[in-house]
């Protein structure tokens, strides 16, 4: 009954967000208000019946509801109940309904912050979210319906894939398909603005905080698929330059452009129909992810479903958003017109370099990633790009950019003299290089690193020295600090750390396989590794063995490290648990390998200095983003309508 | 005068077209023919052809890359992919396990013995229900199973040189890229 009834409730959200999109485009193109109200009770009702379909899903899980082919493939009586719950996302069809329940609570949100904004407006743009998730309704319900039924029942489920249990991974998808989705409300803002052809600076003020706001649980989202990755893959690799982990870092790069150019574009009106059209780009890397993971035309680790039937339906979404969205803004962007240039050297010009690089950048990830497509429709052939490409081309961008964020934050807006900044420039930047060559030839050896390790330390440092100095001074004299310059300073601080957290990883970095017998002993970055065996254990749904290593420094105790390698009684899979330790700095990372016979068993032993700072430096990137969303002008301009732009004097 | 706006339309056309093909060449195409694609491989435990009395199972099979060769004596394109298979012991990339379907084991191990035996091990499947398992049309037919057990490739008909330089080589090399 309760599948029934979740399929029904889809069935009626398709056509409320038929309603939404249509109420929502034609009630201000017709000049009908009655229309134009009538879409906020499409969105509520949307919003009721995907919440219903949804939890008809989770209750079909937890009740162990096995006659549901999607329960049937991807749960099991023996599954903990916190994983029946997350075995929703398990596969593809689920992620579908999540995609579409987290669009619903953007749209949900929409409606009620944005409530102020003017109604046509605002109808527009609830009209667009309307199209988008009438797009993805329907493709769920065509091609992918989770509640289909299946007959006979099976006695019981083929359980969620064994490396998907893990608490880590349960919260990946949601957090990261939050993100995701989030562009689709700047994507919708700036159809919006288009459609009525006002695209002025409130446009970018109003958008401004909700891409602050899917940035930030994008940040998080990626830093946990790395975090997964890094512990349960086994491999105690951290970024791989995976189809999938590509798919989800070009909305990043393009959503940080954005969040500049949105600045620039807020605070001078300047780069308009630029700001327009990474808008439109953020959130169709956001779709073309979703293409390629879901399509199967490209092979990747994490494609759990492919299937070439749902590419074509996706293709065809694609053609009708994307390529509507462009050609709207192919007709409209000549219309704008940008006022009062600026100097070479002043903020907008930083902001300029900023936006280049990042795109820059999002389009090396997106060749490396489209490559092995495009050669095979020119027909030569399987080729595979992987961090020989991405590493350095990446780096090529990136390490300019890095350079430039300290001389940016302290540009002014318009005129292009650096006057007395110059020496805080110039005073941060050897501090910068004390300290980053202190790091790399003080605390860890030098040798092995090339140039580009100082470098990077360097310049990390760098920012950190140099977005504190104008927070810092401000203090000082007693000046008020607003929320959104602290919010830049950390997030600043925060990518700053991650550079550093890279560098040393990439640099310093030890790692070896080795054969151990028990008893036998291995020492790998100044650590000692005792092996004592292994001894089997049992868990709710998985049995296999635990390994004992005993780990010293210099004779002093530091840890007993305990690998696991399960294997999952449904679906016979093997995984393996990795045991990590964190000591001075260094991950220590122990995973058990291959059983080689007579108690022998391959170990693989890592240590990766600072490597956890990589994932703090993300919450600490997406803390800033929250920071900077709380800001006093925000809540303002949702209560002024038009309160005209640049007004305020901040440097934000 | 061009509307340099167009710029983002045109190559989102050309983009929807490399996708397009990238569709209908998806190198899945013939693959996904098997449902057992992306699937974990079925379960087997049988007598071992070279000592009858000694069983041989897929659990022991866990933890590497394996190739899973249906043949029987009694077929004509195994035999033609004969040399290939040896080809692919000598390579040494990739477990070869053979499943002798429906056959007289006196017969596969003449067979065996004349041509040369490629196989890590050969397990019997007398009643031809392994098969039926794995879904086996016609003999021959290749199985690719990933260290986690996961059939990610099904060679149906002959194993030849170019599906194994184009299709085998190319999935075991990025499996090994990705883990190193």
């Amino acid at each position: 009954m309760l599948p029934e009834l979740g399929h029904f409730a889809l069935i009626l959200a398709l056509l409320l967000a038929g309603l939404q999109a249509f109420f929502g485009i034609a009630g201000p193109l017709f000049g009908r208000e009655r229309w134009s109200a009538a879409v906020i009770p499409a969105v509520a009702g949307q919003f009721v019946m995907v919440a219903t379909a949804v939890g008809c899903l989770v209750a079909s899980f937890v009740g162990n509801d096995f006659s549901v082919k999607y329960v049937a493939e991807n749960s099991n009586t023996a599954l903990p109940v916190f994983y029946r719950v997350a075995a929703l996302w398990g596969a593809h069809e689920g992620s579908l309904l999540l995609w579409i329940m987290l669009l619903a609570l953007w749209t949900v949100a929409v409606a009620v912050l944005a409530s102020r904004l003017p109604r046509p407006f605002l109808a527009r743009v609830l009209g667009v979210l309307g199209v988008i998730s009438f797009g993805f309704l329907l493709f769920t319900l065509a091609t992918s319906n989770p509640f289909l039924r299946l007959d006979p029942a099976a006695g019981d489920g083929a359980d969620l894939n064994p490396i998907l249990q893990d608490p880590g991974l349960a919260g990946h998808p949601p957090v990261l398909y939050t993100g995701y989705v989030g562009f689709a409300v700047a994507f919708a803002f700036a159809c919006g603005a288009m459609l009525e052809g006002r695209m002025d600076q409130n446009w970018a003020r109003w958008t401004r905080p909700w891409v602050t706001a899917a940035w930030s649980f994008l940040t998080c989202g990626i830093a946990m698929g790395s975090f997964w990755a890094y512990y349960e893959l086994g491999w105690g690799g951290f970024w791989f330059w995976d189809p999938v982990e590509c798919a989800s870092f070009m909305p990043w790069l393009v959503g940080t452009a954005l969040i500049h150019s949105l600045a620039v574009t807020d605070k001078r009106g300047l780069f308009k129909s630029w700001t327009l059209l990474l808008s439109v780009l953020a959130f169709s890397l956001s779709l073309l992810g979703t293409f390629l993971v879901r399509s199967g035309v490209l092979v990747s680790v994490h494609s759990f479903a492919a299937d070439p039937s749902r590419g074509v339906f996706i293709l065809s979404f694609l053609i009708v958003m994307i390529g509507g969205a462009l050609s709207l803004y192919a007709r409209r962007a000549p219309l704008l017109k940008s006022p009062a240039g600026f100097e070479l050297g002043a903020r907008e010009s930083f902001l300029l370099f900023n936006n280049v690089l990042l795109v820059m950048a999002a389009g090396t990830v997106f060749a490396g990633t489209l490559a092995p497509l495009i050669s095979g429709a020119l027909g030569l052939g399987a080729v595979s790009v992987g961090p020989p490409f991405f590493n350095p081309t990446f780096m090529l961008s990136m390490l300019p950019l890095l350079a430039l964020l300290s001389v940016g934050i302290h540009a002014s807006w318009k005129r292009g003299r650096l006057g007395t900044q110059r020496r805080t420039l110039l005073y941060t930047l050897v501090a910068a290089a004390v300290l980053g060559c202190g790091l790399v030839y003080g605390i860890y050896s030098p040798g092995s690193g090339s140039l580009l390790t100082p470098i990077g330390a360097t310049l990390g440092m760098w920012i950190i020295l140099s977005s504190l100095v104008d927070p810092v001074d401000r203090l000082r004299r007693r000046l008020s600090l607003p929320r959104a310059v602290i919010g830049m300073t950390v997030a600043h601080i925060g990518l700053a750390i991650a550079v550093i957290a890279l560098t040393t990883v990439q640099s310093f970095t030890n790692e070896r396989d080795v054969a151990m017998a028990p008893g036998a002993s291995a020492s790998v970055g100044g650590y000692q590794f005792r092996f004592d065996g292994v001894a089997p254990i049992e868990g709710p749904n998985y049995g296999g063995v635990g390994g004992i290593l005993v780990v010293t420094r210099n004779g002093a105790a530091v840890a007993v490290l305990k690998p696991q390698k399960r294997q999952y009684s449904v679906q016979h899979q093997v995984t393996t648990e990795t045991a990590i330790h964190y000591s001075r700095g260094n991950n220590i990372l122990v995973a058990l390998g291959d059983d080689l016979g007579a108690g022998r068993w391959s170990v693989r032993i890592q240590i990766r200095p600072l490597v956890s700072f990589i994932w703090i430096a993300a919450a600490i990137m997406a803390l800033g983003g929250a920071l900077a969303i709380s800001d006093r002008r925000y809540r303002l301009a949702r209560t002024a309508d038009a309160v005209p732009a640049g007004t305020a004097p901040e440097r934000a | 005068m061009i509307n340099r706006f167009l710029i983002p339309v045109v190559a989102f056309v050309l983009l929807v077209v490399v996708l397009a093909i990238g569709i209908k060449h998806s190198p899945e195409k013939g693959i996904i023919a098997s449902p057992l694609i992306g699937k974990p491989a079925p379960q087997f435990s049988l007598p071992s052809l070279a000592d009858p009395a000694h069983a041989v199972s897929s659990a022991a099979l866990r933890g590497r890359w394996y190739l899973l060769n249906v043949w029987g004596s009694w077929c004509g394109t195994c035999r033609d992919e004969h040399q290939m298979l040896l080809e692919v012991r000598r390579s040494g990339r990739v477990r070869l396990i053979g499943l002798d379907w429906r056959d007289d084991d006196g017969q596969a191990r003449g067979y065996l013995q004349q041509l040369g035996d490629p196989y890590e091990f050969v397990a019997v499947d007398h009643d031809g229900r392994t098969a039926i398992d794995w879904g086996v049309y016609a003999a021959p037919e290749s199985f690719l199973v990933s260290p986690a057990g996961i059939v990610v490739y099904k060679c149906m008909g002959e194993l030849t040189p170019d599906i194994w330089q184009k299709q085998i080589l190319p999935r075991l090399g990025q499996a090994q890229a990705a883990g190193s």
